[in-house]
């Protein structure tokens, strides 16, 4: 309902103000769909960031240094298996979602916690191989080649460790307070970032390792 | 490791420079200053007011005004830097060796920059935009208030560093942007660079998590019939403003980022060494930098359309064109980063494909200035500083830009790279520019803000004593650029020169005439604001909407949500025979204040004061106190109240007898 006043040249009564009613509760903004934007945009920053490692292993990728070169160092059996690991953390996530939208709070946690497992398992690998790398000598002081792929991939771990304490947290807030809305909108927003993290791993994936070990 | 490396890391009683008589001298101005503000606020019991009602509010208007507060305090300091660069390069050009050592002078130049571009210039975009744009769009606050303030302690925290290594340790003296190999551990092995790296990577959290706010802000909570070719002009240049920042300041994170490992972690990015490569990081760097200037102007060009446009009486000339330049700007500003360093040798062709872009970046902003001048043409003007602000502008900018289009010529620029020419060059934007753009701004919003109009001859007097300072200090570095002289020189073979450092040394005490004109005008505006009061809420017969509103507006800003039909929606109200309503109030759904945002900006000081000395025990246990305390805030899920209607009558009822008494 909006309050109108006789314009003096229209000729038409046109409103100025919105008075309170059930449309507008006089917050005087959509907090939800703000919420999704404002973390949109937050991804898309922390893609440039990404876009930045990639760019300077871009640069220096190749610069061994007469030291180690990607052919020598990566195991892809085991960075193929980690990705699944990934992908499948991935996959159910969607699958809490999916318990999300039925409002089934239990099983949305079970979901979390698989989806945690899976997390878990793909960052042990990750510390397997750099444990595996500086123990052969292959550390981030070696090269430029090798300072970039640790500061890029662990970049990516350090993000997936960030998510993983997300989500105890949120499990916690889950288990206190149930799927509220506010708790549905965290859940939504880690979903993106979770899924995010698994667009950039499969860049990661083709362009540091896959293309790395090319002559 | 021994307990004391592990507690006090490198810090020692060495690390005091109390060998050098300048510094302590300033110190122990500052800690009898502090102490007596910090004594008087003591005094008059007015911590739990400021804590109450400024550092944990939400309160878009009131984070405004501190953004404002800060970049003017920063102000100070960074001009004292560059007075005291102006003063030993008047005595060293003269055949002495000046004042300051270069260890010193180093600092000083590196201090400045850094101060004057993060800590003075984007505190007072964020601080306008903050204060205006929520009122201009018909909202309420921002979409994440919480955030909001968060990033104003950010921001703080980062400048409270660089303040603490002027008495603790040294700064960088490796110029504003510290390039590698320079900054790397191997030329730079004190904390300089570490407290330039650990200030902006602090600050810089708090601009880009303000920069998605806003965002968010102008692209969700727009008014109801507010389109986007609608919006005010300063709302426009705020979006793009913003939406560079959020595009660039994770660029800035990363470089410094790989910075930082090469020198914490030893790796070889920016090194000479093993494969690293120092131009990486002056390319990653200007990717940066160069939009950022346009962070800086883009709403200084908005705030000069909403004033030409008020104090013309007009409706702005060419809105359409003004958005389009804008936005042209916008996207052209990411595409010229290697002018910034056409010596590095790339190549004729991707040299001539900067310095084209360069090029073309004038013609919108031409468009503008035709624009601004066409709304002056049969305008009944006005000259009040704003508009004074504005025509000075408006010179001096078109000057910087033509000298600017002169550097993005390539072969001029290998004559002119590194020269007082492009100091000249770039003081000439961002004072004549920026600072112009931001000083018209305070004066037109102050009044918004306080609910009291700045005195007019005392605001005048600054204007014509920094125009004058600035001409006199900016126009015999373009002489003595285009002889040749470089930037960053402490010391002088040549007397010859003398004569034109010391002009430019007589306009920087014209400048700080000017500052101390406009200290004086706070306080003299402060003192006569019971006659300089605005009661109407719309003292310059403006044309947008936060001018609908009372001066200073209540914490909801608006009692009812305003619909907009037309650009320069005020205006359009006000032409119509809009009746402001006296009745019929509800409550308002309002974000509660919070202390999370102090709390998480002191850790930061704490943080960063621990790695750049390297005091592993402290930068860890603060390292989990902020993780702890950032867990702890979300467990917080009551975060708004309602103000209650009869609150809101109260207060409308108040501004009604007012304009009643003045008959409006």
């Amino acid at each position: 309902m909006a309050h109108t006043v006789a314009s003096p040249d229209s000729g038409k009564d046109v409103e100025f103000y919105v008075r309170p009613g059930a449309h507008d509760d006089g917050h005087g903004h959509d907090a939800d769909g703000g919420t999704m934007l404002g973390f949109w945009l937050y991804l898309m920053s922390d893609c440039l960031i990404f876009a930045v490692l990639f760019a300077t292993h871009a640069v220096v990728g190749r610069s061994y240094a007469a030291g180690p070169s990607p052919a020598d160092l990566f195991d892809l059996k085991l960075i193929l298996i980690s990705t699944f690991m990934l992908l499948f953390s991935s996959i159910t996530y969607g699958f809490a979602m999916l318990e999300m939208e039925k409002n089934r709070l239990r099983p949305t946690i079970v979901w979390l916690a698989v989806t945690f497992f899976f997390g878990a398992c793909f960052l042990g690998l990750e510390l397997y191989e750099f444990s595996h790398l500086i123990h052969e000598g292959a550390t981030p002081q070696r090269s430029a080649f090798l300072s970039s792929f640790f500061t890029l991939v662990g970049t990516h771990g350090l993000h997936v460790t960030v998510g993983m304490v997300w989500m105890i947290v949120l499990g916690v807030q889950l288990w206190q307070r149930g799927l509220i809305a506010e708790n549905k909108r965290r859940l939504l927003c880690l979903s993106m970032f979770w899924h995010f993290l698994d667009v950039v791993w499969i860049g990661v994936f083709s362009f540091v390792y896959l293309m790395g070990v090319l002559p | 490791m021994d307990l004391t490396t592990l507690i006090f890391g490198r810090l020692t009683l060495e690390s005091f420079p109390i060998h050098e008589p300048i510094l302590v001298a300033t110190f122990a101005i500052v800690v009898l200053g502090g102490g007596a503000v910090l004594g008087a606020i003591t005094y008059y019991k007015m911590w739990g007011y400021l804590w109450r009602e400024w550092f944990t509010s939400i309160d878009h208007k009131k984070i405004g005004v501190m953004y404002v507060v800060l970049a003017l305090i920063m102000l100070l300091r960074g001009f004292a830097d560059a007075l005291m660069m102006r003063l030993q390069q008047a005595m060293a050009s003269g055949g002495g060796e000046g004042y300051l050592n270069a260890h010193h002078y180093d600092q000083i130049f590196t201090a400045h920059g850094v101060i004057m571009i993060f800590f003075v210039a984007m505190p007072l975009v964020t601080g306008l935009i903050n204060l205006v744009v929520p009122l201009q769009i018909g909202a309420r606050d921002v979409a994440f208030p919480f955030l909001n303030n968060f990033s104003f302690w950010m921001t703080t925290a980062g400048a409270i560093l660089v303040m603490i290594s002027l008495f603790v340790g040294e700064f960088a003296q490796t110029g504003w942007l510290a390039y590698p190999p320079l900054s790397g551990a191997d030329y730079s092995p004190g904390v300089g660079v570490d407290y330039y790296i650990w200030a902006l990577q602090i600050a810089g959290i708090g601009t880009l998590l303000s920069g998605i706010n806003l965002v968010v802000t102008i692209v969700k909570m727009r008014a109801p019939g507010m389109t986007l070719m609608k919006m005010p002009i300063f709302v426009w240049t705020a979006l793009c403003t913003n939406i560079l920042i959020t595009a660039i300041f994770p660029v800035l994170t990363a470089t410094l980022a790989l910075l930082t490992l090469d020198r914490y972690a030893g790796t070889n990015f920016f090194t000479n060494d093993l494969g690293g490569n120092p131009m990486m990081y002056v390319n990653l760097i200007w990717i940066w930098g160069h939009p950022e200037v346009y962070v800086l102007i883009l709403p200084a060009f908005g705030i000069f359309s909403e004033v030409v446009a008020t104090y013309s009486g007009k409706r702005l000339f060419g809105y359409t064109s003004m958005v389009y330049a804008t936005l042209v700007i916008t996207i052209l500003s990411w595409l010229v980063w290697l002018h910034h360093f056409f010596t590095m040798g790339a190549g004729a062709s991707v040299n001539s494909f900067f310095g084209i872009t360069t090029m073309i970046i004038s013609i919108p902003t031409g468009a503008k200035l035709f624009n601004w001048l066409f709304t002056m043409y049969r305008g009944r003007i006005r000259f009040d500083t704003p508009m004074l602000w504005t025509i000075g502008f408006m010179i001096t900018f078109t000057i910087g830009g033509m000298t600017g289009v002169l550097l993005a010529v390539p072969p001029a620029d290998f004559v002119l790279h590194n020269s007082l020419f492009l100091i000249a060059h770039f003081h000439n934007v961002i004072i004549g520019g920026v600072l112009f753009g931001l000083f018209a701004g305070i004066v037109y919003w102050f009044p918004k803000a306080f609910g009291f109009k700045l005195d007019e001859w005392w605001g005048k007097v600054s204007f014509w004593c920094w125009l004058i300072g600035f001409y006199l200090a900016f126009m015999p570095l373009y002489v003595l650029g285009l002889m040749g002289v470089t930037r960053r020189i402490s010391q002088f073979e040549d007397t010859s020169l003398h004569w034109y450092f010391v002009v430019a040394g007589i306009g920087a005490l014209f400048i700080l005439a000017g500052i101390l004109a406009f200290i004086i005008q706070l306080y003299v505006s402060f003192k006569n604001r019971e006659a300089l009061r605005d009661t109407t809420g719309d003292p310059w017969n403006g044309r947008t909407l936060e001018w609908s509103t009372s001066s200073p507006p209540p914490a909801y800003n608006f009692a009812f949500t305003p619909v907009v039909h037309e650009l320069d929606a005020w205006w359009d109200m006000k032409r119509r025979g809009y009746q402001r309503p006296v009745s019929g109030f509800a409550p308002i759904h309002m974000p509660r204040n919070t202390g999370t945002g102090v709390i998480l900006g002191g850790l930061s000081v704490a943080l960063g004061f621990g790695l750049i000395w390297h005091m592993w025990l402290l930068a860890g246990v603060v390292f989990v106190a902020m993780i702890a305390v950032t867990i702890w805030h979300t467990f917080d899920y009551d975060r708004d109240f309602h103000i209650p209607a009869d609150t809101v009558t109260v207060a409308e009822d108040a501004r009604t007898q007012l304009l009643a008494a003045r008959g409006v």
